[in-house]
């Protein structure tokens, strides 16, 4: 945030905070590793709230959970900014020193009263009110977020209203407290990292308006790169629509199975005229490919870094031969290049990460030496002699401040997009459960005593109301299409909400029930908040999973 | 935590019985019904509600007297209110061998077979039992009751010994002793019990008494009658010389703790009370489980506000505001009396905030065991406070480190605990003349077994067993002495050219034996012998709490091989089986983390290595 592209704390922080917001996440199931950090504080008294529309394992851990309205984040964030404002528990000292724009954002939450904000969120007006103290009151305290704060069509404004609150109370750039969005994978942050968005280079450099940047990676490269940024996938999907991209290279990706709208994306894909698709499983995707590539497992077939949430660059070596064909990733990029007609050869892996050290300035001190000698380096990491920073943004609170002020934004609540109505009464969430990843690409091969297949959970009210009990199957509709499913009562849903996953898509293909409408600004799709009906399936009724008879024309499009 | 309840609901009265402890639940997330308007939207928990944890013994015993057994519907509902994952919750309730996971009728006889009673009637009792009403363990009385065999029920001077519970609405329980099975048969067809008996001090009156001078002459049901007697006097003159002086007397004194490991208290407390992490905590170990001991009980049941004002004296000494006693399940008279002491000690300002207007605050929290030996040892009654199963911790640390808690704990029997005010009253130096060299002051002997005068002893350090033996009255009916059990079931046995020793932590030490704590357990010819230490060897089985492999193994390998001689059929030869032996009690007394293992072989070894029980082919 502010420009870092990364989360600001280190996961000893996070053991050593107060206050733990854990927002929109069921780290418990979906980032066990990190979740053992969350357990640290909370075991050294840290107190901990889970703020996610169902009470999960991670909130049962919570002093408090705060069970919003899927896709009421917003109010809720400009809920408890207006209250920290009203009690004068906003940290004056940080925002004069540290910030801009703060009076239009007062201006902008105030609004958002308790008593609107309960309305909005479903959440009592003096639990609103009980977290802002808190938060604010602390000493240290943490923001942590994943895809419950971004799959939403609003996702980056979502992301706003945590950061407005981190910098309302100064809880950023200090030791002990920050904001952290919680990477699903262990190497997400480091794809950023290394240029895998579309509108940055290695180092989180600016392709369109950091000239200078630019100009560097020109002469290293030799070659020109256009000042515009590329599109993001969901950008790309639209392309694929208007006819304007035609040829698809997929790495490490399932999108068939993995993104909003299924039906939809398969249409598209099989429009193309030419996909490459390079993973280490034949995935659903790989089965519509022109091209696959095997690739090696980067975690024990590859030599090269990982990046972690806190930042931290790692070395990963390869402990086994790739079986088969296979071959590491960079092998096939270099090869690719050079029947393109471009030199890549590089002598070794460390000489691609000496030229990254080069090239992206928060990389330059990692040499493979110094990572190992220190178990790896926070970024950034200016030379050789920089220790790696633990936590960002500390020179918010230097005096004077070093460098731009940080912004608040002011933003609106905005609800799912996807209206609850008579027809589709239900509202469906999704997320992932402890035992699997995803599309089950990587966790489906291996047996779990926890893992169950897809089910519709939901809640007893509901259950009842549809006279179906645990292990009837229902018929799940939404705009979109259709699935089948048994069902699972679970007595800590409310009613009205309902919850699947995306690991079995071979059997319930969840997303085809999702809605694709995207954040503009992050192209995320709004996996979390979908319109549905439930019907229970008679006995010799058919089952088959298909898309509603007339798929185009959504809400988001 | 990931608790997954499965959908058993509780009875009315389970409900009941939970909520009287843990108060109304507060949400719909707690009482399992459907999910109010707010609670669709809260749930509160966390911090407060692990912060329960310590009630799940008290509210496992409220639902066992309640019901007479747990159900899983009960066990769900707890596990609900305190946010316990059900298989912990079950490993803690069957851990205790006074909850029942199965039905069970609401009227309970348990019946003392140990070592004190069985040379005192108890097979005869359990056989008149069997014939009035059926074989243990069965059904009896239309379904209404059952009866049990029961490890030492701690009332040895009166044997044999039978502890009656009744389950309902008002639960009760007696303790019945001398028993017989008429008394008991019809006390399990809803009878009524007699009075009970006054205590077995048969020194009563005598001058010279420190520890049991008010046993038997005070009202233990009036603090008026308490200190007519004497009591808080040892307060008054703590309050007077100020906490490091009060350190300082304890330590002058020499007084060392009584529970066997003959720990300086002195040293103790002032670790405690200078370690500044807070708050620190004394807890009085009340669960008096070793087989022949009773002097707990009867100091409890007669004399309850001596406790009340020991502790009062350690927590201001050590900084301790919350004291908790921890009374073993199996003493229903003590345990009322107790009740009655604090809420009136409360009441008149003794306990509480700002006690004796001295700006001082102490209170004690009373926790009742469940039927677990093991928990006599100091780090096994934390975990069993704080709701854990009461398996012993690794040490170091060490309570005065890190306790109840994970906190500073102070930790002292009753019968150390006593010694405190006496001390305070006279000076600990003066204290310290008492008795011999580092064995300072009076020691508790409970007389048991084959013995004219059974009861509770009190006499100086240094007392030879024969001087001992002759106050008791000499052997029942003049008979030839066989053995003495020392120290109980975890200490050993003595023959009679032993009688001249001293009894100090120095000369039993010496001489390889030790008092633990003052059972001294007469055997004479009429006793079945490897009866007695088939008992010892299935008592050790049966409470080894089964966390550290040596004792679990051990101790069942242990019986096995004495129940081979006993039954006269050792696998190779009886040396062959004596050196098997040698070696579990080797690999028991090493490797066992807790004293219960380092222990459980010790009475056995001593008594093959110095009573001739079974023939051998030579010197051993």
């Amino acid at each position: 945030m502010f420009g870092a592209g990364g989360g600001t704390s280190s996961y000893q922080e996070v053991q050593d905070t107060d206050v733990i917001l854990l927002w929109g996440s069921n780290a418990r199931e979906a980032h066990p590793i990190f979740f053992h950090h969350v357990l640290k504080a909370v075991h050294s008294g840290a107190r901990l709230y889970v703020i996610d529309p169902r009470r999960t394992t991670s909130a049962e851990w919570a002093d408090t959970w705060l069970g919003l309205n899927v896709g009421s984040d917003v109010a809720l964030s400009n809920g408890m900014a207006r209250e920290i404002i009203q009690s004068g528990l906003h940290n004056r000292e940080f925002i004069q020193r540290a910030t801009k724009g703060f009076e239009a954002y007062a201006a902008s939450v105030e609004p958002y009263t308790l008593e609107r904000v309960e309305t909005l969120t479903g959440v009592p007006a003096d639990v609103i009110k009980d977290v802002a103290h808190t938060y604010a009151r602390a000493d240290r305290a943490q923001i942590c977020w994943t895809l419950g704060i971004t799959e939403h069509h609003n996702a980056v404004d979502n992301v706003l209203g945590l950061i407005n609150l981190g910098l309302l109370t100064g809880h950023v750039g200090q030791y002990g407290s920050g904001l952290n969005p919680l990477r699903g994978q262990n190497n997400v942050q480091g794809g950023g990292d290394m240029g895998a968005i579309p509108n940055r280079l290695p180092g989180f450099q600016d392709i369109e308006k950091d000239h200078e940047a630019r100009a560097k990676f020109e002469r290293a490269w030799g070659v020109k790169i256009k000042p515009k940024y590329g599109w993001h996938m969901t950008e790309m999907f639209e392309a694929m629509e208007r006819g304007e991209l035609s040829t698809l290279f997929v790495l490490g990706e399932n999108p068939v199975q993995s993104d909003a709208d299924a039906h939809h994306v398969k249409k598209l894909l099989d429009g193309l005229d030419h996909i490459v698709v390079q993973d280490i499983f034949r995935t659903a995707t790989a089965e519509l490919a022109d091209v696959v590539l095997p690739a090696s497992a980067s975690w024990c077939e590859a030599e090269g870094c990982v990046t972690n949430s806190e930042r931290r660059v790692q070395r990963v070596r390869a402990a086994l031969k790739p079986p088969g064909n296979a071959r590491d990733d960079t092998r096939i990029l270099v090869d690719l290049a050079a029947r393109l007609g471009h030199d890549w050869e590089y002598g070794s892996h460390e000489d691609i990460w000496n030229e990254l050290r080069s090239l992206a300035p928060n990389h330059a001190g990692m040499s493979y030496a110094r990572m190992e000698e220190l178990g790896g380096i926070h970024w950034p990491c200016w030379d050789e002699d920089h220790p790696g920073e633990q936590f960002l943004h500390g020179r918010l609170w230097q005096e004077p401040r070093d460098g731009p002020a940080a912004p608040f934004h002011a933003i609106e609540d905005s609800p799912p997009v996807e209206k609850l109505s008579d027809e589709y009464p239900l509202r469906l969430t999704t997320g992932r459960r402890l035992d699997s990843f995803n599309t089950g690409v990587q966790t489906g091969g291996y047996a779990s005593p926890l893992r169950r297949s897809e089910e519709l959970e939901m809640s007893v009210a509901d259950a009842e109301e549809l006279g179906v009990s645990d292990g009837d199957r229902v018929r799940i509709s939404s705009v979109r299409g259709h699935v089948v499913a048994p069902v699972r009562i679970n007595p800590s849903l409310r009613p009205g909400l309902t919850f699947m996953t995306l690991h079995f898509p071979d059997e319930v293909a969840t997303n085809l029930l999702t809605i694709n409408a995207t954040d503009p600004k992050s192209g995320t799709a709004e996996f979390k908040a979908t319109a549905i009906r439930v019907d229970p399936v008679g006995p010799g009724e058919p089952e088959e999973t298909a898309a509603a008879a007339v798929p185009a024309s959504q809400p988001g499009d | 935590m990931d608790i997954v309840l499965h959908n058993e609901v509780p009875s009315k009265g389970e409900r009941e019985a939970v909520d009287a402890v843990l108060g109304p639940p507060e949400s719909s997330w707690e009482s399992g019904e459907p999910l109010s308007e707010r609670d669709r939207h809260v749930a509160r928990g966390g911090h407060a509600a692990r912060a329960r944890r310590h009630l799940l013994l008290p509210t496992l015993h409220a639902v066992q007297s309640r019901a007479g057994w747990i159900s899983r519907g009960a066990l769900n509902y707890i596990c609900r209110r305190l946010t316990i994952p059900p298989a912990e919750a079950y490993g803690v309730a069957t851990f205790y061998a006074l909850f029942s996971l199965e039905p069970q009728p609401p009227v309970v006889a348990h019946i003392c077979t140990d070592v004190a009673c069985m040379p005192s009637g108890s097979g005869e009792l359990c056989a008149g039992l069997e014939r009035l009403i059926g074989p243990e363990g069965q059904h009896a009385a239309n379904g209404q009751a059952i009866w049990h065999e029961s490890p030492c029920l701690g009332m040895c001077e009166r044997a044999p010994a039978a502890l009656v519970t009744v389950a309902g609405e008002e639960p009760h329980e007696h303790a019945v002793a001398p028993a017989d099975a008429e008394g008991i048969a019809s006390l399990l067809a809803g009878g009524e019990v007699g009075p009970a008996p006054p205590p077995s001090i048969p020194q009563a009156g005598q001058p010279g008494l420190r520890l049991l001078r008010r046993v038997g002459k005070v009202d233990p049901g009036s603090i008026d009658s308490y200190r007519a007697h004497g009591g808080y006097e040892g307060l008054r003159a703590a309050f007077d010389m100020g906490q490091a002086r009060v350190l300082r007397e304890v330590s002058d004194s020499k007084l060392v703790g009584r529970g066997g490991a003959a720990f300086p208290t002195g040293r103790k407390w002032e670790a405690v009370a200078a370690n500044p992490r807070q708050p620190h905590y004394l807890i009085c170990n009340a669960d008096e489980s070793e087989p022949g001991t009773f002097k707990d009980r009867v100091l409890l049941e007669h004399d309850p506000f001596f406790i009340i004002e020991s502790m009062t004296i350690g927590g201001y000494a050590t900084g301790a505001e919350h004291g908790y006693l921890y009374l073993r399940g199996e003493y229903p008279v003590a345990w009322e009396r107790l009740v009655a002491a604090i809420t009136e000690a409360r009441a008149r300002g003794f306990l509480g905030q700002n006690i004796l207007g001295m700006g001082v605050s102490f209170d004690i929290e009373l926790r009742k065991g469940a039927g677990a030996y093991i928990c006599g040892e100091e780090t096994a009654l934390f975990n069993s406070i704080e709701g854990y199963r009461g398996e012993p911790r690794n040490k170091p640390p060490f309570p005065v480190d890190s306790g109840l808690f994970d906190m500073p704990t102070v930790i002292n029997n009753v019968e150390t605990l006593i010694n405190v005010p006496g001390i305070l009253v006279e000076g600990g130096q003066s204290y310290a003349t008492i008795g011999k060299e580092n064995s300072t002051g009076t020691r508790l002997f409970c007389l048991s077994g084959r013995i004219a005068r059974p009861g509770l002893y009190e006499a100086p350090f240094g007392i030879t067993l024969r001087e001992l033996l002759e106050m008791g009255g000499g052997v029942l009916d003049g008979r030839p002495l066989r053995t003495i059990m020392l120290g109980g079931a975890a200490g050993r046995f003595v023959t009679p050219d032993e009688l001249d020793l001293e009894l100090t932590f120095e000369a039993t030490r010496k001489a390889g034996t030790s008092m633990g704590s003052g059972v001294v357990m007469v055997v004479d010819d009429t006793v079945d012998m490897p009866a007695i230490l088939m008992r010892i060897a299935a008592f050790f089985r049966d409470e080894s709490c089964g966390q550290c492999v040596p004792c679990r193994v051990g101790t069942v390998r242990q019986e096995e091989a004495l129940a081979r001689l006993v039954n006269g059929r050792p696998r190779g030869s009886v040396e062959q089986e004596y050196a098997l032996l040698d070696e579990i009690t080797a690999s028991m007394r090493d490797a066992s983390i807790c004293g219960l293992g380092q222990t459980a072989a010790d009475a056995i070894e001593s008594a093959l290595r110095k009573l001739d029980l079974f023939e051998t082919g030579g010197q051993r």
